[in-house]
């Protein structure tokens, strides 16, 4: 099914952008011509191919490589609210949520 | 007349026995870069500062000392901006190193400057940086290949001997092929991502671009290894790199997929890597047919998972805790939405909603999963073709540097640039471009030789006795 302007107006929402008209005259038709690219992978079987996920180890297979959650030093909270469009009394302020 | 002329051993001699200071060395650099920057747009900040921290370079046996190099802006370094050629971080200024910094600077090596990308490493030409485009020292009408055309470019103006840069599908090697430089991306898991801002995270690495195998290979044994900051690095051992070059290629089985070098192949580029196989041939490797059967599908998985990881990883750009706030917004939801569109260009806004889409409701199976089972038999492949050959050789690119303008209303065609690259992401394999000569309009044109995991050793020894073999001297007509 092509990607159409009301599906890209919707993804747009979902991604928190906004999106003017004239973008998505352009962005619709590009990202229905990726898609239909795309779904080339239909003609692939793959019905009992477990998904690639996770990282490598020297055999290329997946590892669990977590480490102890152990308390270290950080950032600090004046370098971490240094860059900060906006901060107040040790937080960052945004505009009112409701 | 630049101080750069020299690889990163010849530079060092040259400070350990006094001919020159390690300031004078960096301050040559700097010079080259703001003379160049005005043609070719390669940096985005050059630190004026940098020759005063080489003065104070106290070791001179560390490995870099007194080293200038530049580094991608989308690799953090403290004191320095971070861009990644994008609106959206403002004027931001990282806290901390990334750890591929900490030990570049542990090994004396001084960052000189930070380099236009395209935006969050989005691209295969450099067009995407909010910043303009790179222009190749080449040819500057042309594109230096992207993502990371700054650092390529830098290296191959002669402004440095070495850059960092990183690849998601192809970011290093492309543009190392572009303008006629090595670019090396390594192993996934083999050196960190800590302080790399996040694009793809299951296919980003850090990658290295230098004019000789040997500067690679050196840089590459200081950045590899474990990070407890990065849960991705392996605890593989380190070798010598440098211990492993040497120029005996005999007996090194090379696999060429045949079924690569048709459609969509340049002719000149085809001659020109073909011209390689030989020069291998004739050097005592054996070449072999291998098949790489699901390699045609590379694009679309990537352009799946590459997207889907870059929608999440950049829902952190959102006004809050760094970077711009679009103004005028009273309510939080409103200042999300006027940020991202005032804050991000165009391809970044194009794949983070195809990510966000193959990843919603409903389409994620039909999406994100079937690309996922399409990535595991693109990896069987590249396990079952190196059990007969020890490296694969390719066209790093189906073309010499474009023109720029050329593809930027069609991106489905920009992607497909990334056909030979791509494939080594999404495997997690090692992968480095090689020059091999000029086009007939002066283009440079590289090779590619992939390798199996941790295998740069072999990928530095194939490629140092190809250098060794057809030196590539040419120095375009923008440089040093």
């Amino acid at each position: 099914m092509p990607i159409t302007e009301a599906d890209v107006e919707k993804v747009a929402q979902l991604a928190h952008m906004e999106i003017t008209s004239e973008e998505l005259k352009i962005f619709a038709p590009q990202m229905a011509d990726i898609v239909s690219y795309v779904e080339q992978l239909n003609e692939v079987a793959t019905s009992n191919i477990p998904p690639a996920l996770g990282g490598f180890t020297p055999e290329g297979e997946a590892t669990d490589s977590a480490r102890d959650d152990i308390p270290a030093p950080s950032l600090g909270q004046k370098k971490a609210l240094a860059e900060a469009p906006d901060a107040a009394a040790g937080h960052f302020r945004v505009p009112k949520v409701l | 007349m630049s101080e750069i002329t020299n690889d990163i051993e010849g530079l060092r001699r040259r400070i350990s026995s006094g001919t020159i200071t390690a300031r004078a060395v960096v301050e040559s650099s700097i010079n080259a870069a703001e003379k160049l920057n005005e043609q070719l747009n390669a940096f985005l900040e050059i630190d004026q500062d940098a020759p005063k921290r080489a003065a104070a370079i106290a070791v001179p046996e560390r490995a870099l000392a007194g080293i200038p190099i530049a580094i991608k802006d989308n690799i953090c370094v403290e004191g320095m901006q971070t861009s990644c050629g994008s609106l959206i971080l403002g004027n931001y200024h990282p806290p901390y190193n990334a750890t591929v910094i900490e030990r570049l600077l542990g090994a004396g090596a001084v960052v000189m400057g930070k380099t236009n990308c395209d935006e969050f490493a989005m691209g295969s030409s450099n067009e995407n940086s909010a910043f303009g485009p790179v222009r190749n020292p080449w040819d500057p009408t042309r594109v230096p290949g992207g993502s990371s055309g700054g650092s390529a470019a830098a290296v191959a103006a002669g402004i440095v001997p070495v850059a960092l840069g990183s690849d998601t599908g192809g970011s290093v090697r492309l543009p190392a092929s572009f303008c006629g430089v090595l670019g090396l991306k390594p192993t996934y898991g083999r050196n960190s991502r800590y302080g790399l801002v996040a694009f793809g995270s299951s296919l980003d690495q850090v990658g290295i671009f230098a004019r000789t195998t040997g500067d690679v290979a050196t840089v590459l044994g200081i950045i590899a290894g474990r990070d407890e900051h990065d849960a991705t690095t392996a605890d593989v051992p380190v070798p010598d790199y440098l211990a492993e070059l040497s120029g005996d290629v005999k007996g090194a089985r090379i696999g060429l997929p045949q079924s690569l070098f048709g459609e969509g192949l340049d002719p000149e580029v085809r001659a020109s890597v073909e011209a390689a196989v030989a020069v291998y041939r004739d050097l005592g490797a054996e070449i072999v047919d291998v098949e790489l059967p699901n390699a045609q599908y590379s694009i679309a998985v990537y352009y799946i998972i590459a997207t889907a990881e870059a929608s999440s990883n950049l829902a952190r750009f959102d006004g809050v805790r760094y970077g711009f706030r679009a103004e005028d917004a009273p309510r939080l939801r409103e200042m999300y939405r006027k940020t991202r569109e005032e804050g991000f260009g165009p391809e970044v806004k194009r794949r983070i909603m195809l990510g966000t889409y193959v990843l919603s409701a409903g389409y994620y199976d039909a999406y994100y999963g079937k690309a996922q089972q399409v990535r595991a038999l693109i990896k069987d492949d590249f396990r079952k073709a190196f059990a007969s050959c020890d490296a694969i050789i390719t066209p790093t690119s189906p073309t010499p540097a474009f023109a720029i303008g050329e593809k930027v209303d069609n991106p489905l065609a920009m992607y497909l640039n990334d056909i030979y690259t791509v494939t080594a992401n999404l495997a997690g394999i090692p992968g480095i471009s090689v020059p091999c000569g000029l086009s007939s309009n002066h283009l440079p044109i590289g090779f590619q030789l992939l390798g199996a995991y941790w295998s740069e050793p072999t990928l530095f020894k194939l490629a140092h006795a190809y250098e060794k073999a057809q030196p590539f001297t040419e120095r375009p007509p923008i440089s040093e």
